[in-house]
């Protein structure tokens, strides 16, 4: 059981969680990330750790109340625990110095691109960030990104904060204006992940991404988190979950992303009348 | 060596071969109870009287972990039926797994002297029957431990490997660690055997057993990611270390369209299922997808149990497609046997090489390519040549491929001087003793796909030579010169 110590709310889907999980919190690097069950008949899901504390033996997680798992999560309060956490999974991000490098979160990828874009400026780069979200209300961690960057830009779509318009539009200029960009780290939905590959492509700057593929274990035992990196299977998992966005399938991983959403929405109703029921004082 | 049974040979080959009373194939290919009920206890005893209680024992040299058959049978005639499981327990601490999972015909029941001209005894279903009478009346009493050991060992993995050899060191008095990397106990007898040929309750049952020998077990713990083997040394004191990580990493084709939604690895489909319960969507929140017609690729155990829960998920057409003919199958006669009563259908000298979809990225067939039978390649067996122009289509909606695993690489990428062969698997003597010392091995890890009776073997041949390896680090005085820091306690997780 892994106890929740602290729980923050960023925006109203979007939690930060501090977990007690002492021997991940002794291995968690950058890039990093942990499987997660909640109850007896949940599902194993993938979060990635976005901070540790190796001294309060602690991780930290931020989550977007999206799923079933998701928002059974958010239900959760301080002092209660989660049935199992495990990990550190995953290679962690490779951080070298390039030089200039930007950073783009999308949503709540923002969590998963912050502890690279710490790591690559302790490694001595120099961070350029753009942080984007569908509107004003899902954007976080804008304060802790511009601080490590020299300079910081928010997209909202809807134009509610920000410049209105996608990351891609901000790393265009950016590209256009600093011909040093040796580097982009970008982390949000696969369609913004693949915008970015498209562009930097054209500018010939090396682009690294994380790709959330569908999970069951975590560990490379059952194959459902395969992708194609430059015409090979790999296993997003034990593999990366980075890539090299150029060699990516991004077409590929969208439709598989989607092989069970008729399936999730029967899942997510499902939890939404029980929490209902309860709400009336029904029980289960 | 004595007798029991009065009976003349002649008389004990009269009897019949009992059998097994069993669910019939068309309720049981729409359930996930257990196909098989085993022996009742007047079968058993029919059973046991048909053993020719031989001098010269054969049966217990085809056992790979040499339990006293003739020995458990006669107690079974003496209707000392806990006595029989305790004797089995002597060599094998799972018998209930065991009794069902183990390929007696080619193990103990393919040299048993009265299956030379009659039926052999059906030394599996007897194992089985004590093992399950002792549960039935929770007569199970734990082996009393006589000494106590400071050492301690690790086990890594807890699957039949790891499972046997805990067992066999908290015997002897050591103290005792596994590691899992899942939420739950049992490795592929967890997620790979599905509940209808070892039922969850048992695996439970055996795991608690082992428990009470004082064996601790951390789920949720990925030895090479959350702790390294050197940490384990080094921070943990753990004196020696055995590693029966399996072989869980699958294996694909590389055929056009394994991309598509509705392909998966055996181990994924079982995964979900087994694991995770996926048929009990939505009741459990893990999906499995499982068309009207299905295509499992493969012609092992595995593939055995893919296509036969796919009919418990409710496929209406489950074909079987294999490249070499039945003959060659590796899976076991039972396994095929109950596969073609439930309804599976046999796609014999078939090679699949196209996976077709749709544009939403569904599959919707496989294309197929006929194989005649050539000479025999290295394994012996016929090698399968394409028959040129023979492609045709068979429409499916889910494909699973069952054609094989390999050890997953996480401890053999993060550990220094442990040797690994070409194919993955984990190199070891016939101590069961990898390349570094201390490190032990065995089970599909180290063979890269075998049966769970093999990794038990290897368990337990290895846990008497990690007692021989820690005795040898003792001195004089019985105090380990192993760094073994006690202080750091390893609680609370």
């Amino acid at each position: 059981m892994f106890l929740i110590l602290s729980k923050e709310i960023l925006s109203p889907t979007i939690t930060k969680y501090v977990i007690k999980a002492p021997y991940i919190a002794k291995k968690r690097k950058a890039g990093n990330f942990v499987m997660l069950r909640i109850i007896e008949n949940g599902e194993r899901i993938p979060i990635t750790i976005v901070d540790s504390d190796l001294s309060a033996g602690t991780i930290t997680l931020i989550v977007q109340a999206i799923g079933k798992t998701t928002k059974l999560l958010a239900t959760k309060k301080v002092g209660e625990a989660i049935l199992d956490v495990v990990g550190p999974l995953g290679v962690p991000t490779p951080i070298e110095f390039h030089g200039d490098v930007v950073c783009i979160g999308g949503g709540v990828g923002t969590a998963e691109v912050y502890p690279i874009a710490r790591a690559l400026k302790d490694a001595g780069n120099t961070i350029y960030s753009i942080v984007g979200a569908r509107s004003k209300d899902l954007i976080i961690l804008e304060n802790e990104m511009s601080k490590l960057s020299k300079q910081s830009y928010v997209t909202t779509d809807d134009g509610s904060y920000g410049r209105k318009g996608i990351v891609t539009d901000q790393l265009k200029d950016i590209l256009d204006s600093n011909k040093n960009i040796k580097a982009v780290y970008a982390i949000g939905p696969l369609p913004m992940m693949k915008a970015v590959s498209n562009l930097t492509k054209t500018y010939g700057v090396k682009t690294l991404v994380s790709l959330n593929a569908i999970m069951v274990d975590g560990t490379g035992m059952c194959g459902g988190c395969r992708v194609s990196i430059g015409g090979q299977m790999k296993f997003a998992c034990v593999d990366g979950p980075e890539f090299d966005a150029h060699l990516v399938d991004f077409d590929e991983l969208i439709m598989r992303n989607r092989t069970y959403i008729d399936l999730e929405k029967i899942s997510d109703e499902r939890c939404k009348r029980i929490e209902m029921a309860d709400a009336v004082g029904g029980g289960r | 060596m004595n007798t029991v049974n009065p009976m003349k040979p002649s008389e004990r080959m009269k009897l019949p071969r009992q059998a097994s009373i069993e669910q019939i194939p068309e309720e049981r290919n729409k359930n996930f109870l257990e196909v098989s009920s085993g022996l009742d206890e007047e079968r058993a005893l029919i059973e046991a009287k048909r053993c020719l209680e031989c001098k010269n024992p054969v049966c217990i040299e085809g056992c790979p972990v040499t339990i006293d058959i003739r020995t458990f049978i006669q107690l079974i005639y003496q209707k000392d039926y806990i006595g029989a499981v305790n004797k089995i327990r002597e060599a094998n601490y799972l018998p209930a797994i065991c009794g069902r999972v183990c390929p007696q015909e080619t193990q103990c029941e393919i040299v048993c002297t009265l299956g030379k001209k009659h039926e052999p005894v059906a030394i599996g279903k007897l194992e089985r029957f004590v093992a399950d009478y002792e549960m039935a009346r929770n007569l199970f009493v734990a082996p009393v431990i006589t000494e106590h050991r400071d050492q301690k060992v690790a086990i890594v993995g807890s699957g039949p490997a790891g499972l046997t050899c805990a067992a066999e060191l908290a015997k002897l008095g050591y103290k005792v660690t596994v590691f899992e990397a899942l939420h739950a106990v049992g490795g592929v007898l967890r997620y790979g055997i599905p509940e209808f040929r070892l039922p969850r309750t048992i695996l439970d049952l055996e795991t608690d057993r082992i428990k009470s020998l004082g064996v601790e077990i951390y789920t949720n713990f990925v030895i090479g990611r959350t702790a390294t083997i050197d940490e384990l040394f080094n921070e943990w004191g753990f004196g020696a270390i055995f590693l029966g990580t399996g072989a869980g990493t699958p294996t694909f084709m590389g055929i056009p369209g394994e991309s598509l939604s509705g392909v998966y690895s055996a181990n994924e489909y079982l995964t979900r299922i087994n694991l995770m319960k996926a048929y009990q969507f939505p009741e459990y929140d893990t999906p499995i997808k499982v068309g009207k017609e299905i295509a499992v690729i493969g012609g092992g155990n595995t593939a055995m149990d893919a296509v036969r829960t796919s009919l418990r998920l409710g496929a209406r057409k489950a074909y079987l497609i294999y490249r070499r003919s039945r003959k060659e199958m590796p899976a076991r006669e039972e396994e095929v046997h109950h596969a073609e009563e439930e309804g599976v259908e046999f796609v014999m000298l078939t090679n699949p090489v196209r996976i077709i979809g749709d544009a939403n990225g569904w599959v919707t067939g496989i294309e197929c390519q006929k194989m005649e039978l050539g000479e025999p390649d290295e394994s012996g067996r016929r090698k399968p040549i394409p028959i040129k122009g023979s492609e045709y289509v068979i429409p499916v909606q889910t494909v699973i491929e069952a054609v094989g695993q390999k050890p997953n690489p996480i401890i053999q990428s993060t550990t220094s001087g442990l040797d690994v062969s070409k194919r993955g698997t984990v190199v070891v003597n016939d101590a069961q003793m990898t390349s570094r010392e201390g490190i032990f091995a065995g089970g599909d890890l180290a063979r890269g796909g075998a049966t769970v009776i093999l990794a038990m073997r290897d368990g337990k041949i290895a846990a008497g030579n990690i007692h021989k390896y820690l005795l040898s680090k003792l001195d004089g005085k019985g105090n380990s010169k192993l760094n073994v820091d006690v202080k750091q306690e390893i609680k609370s997780i």
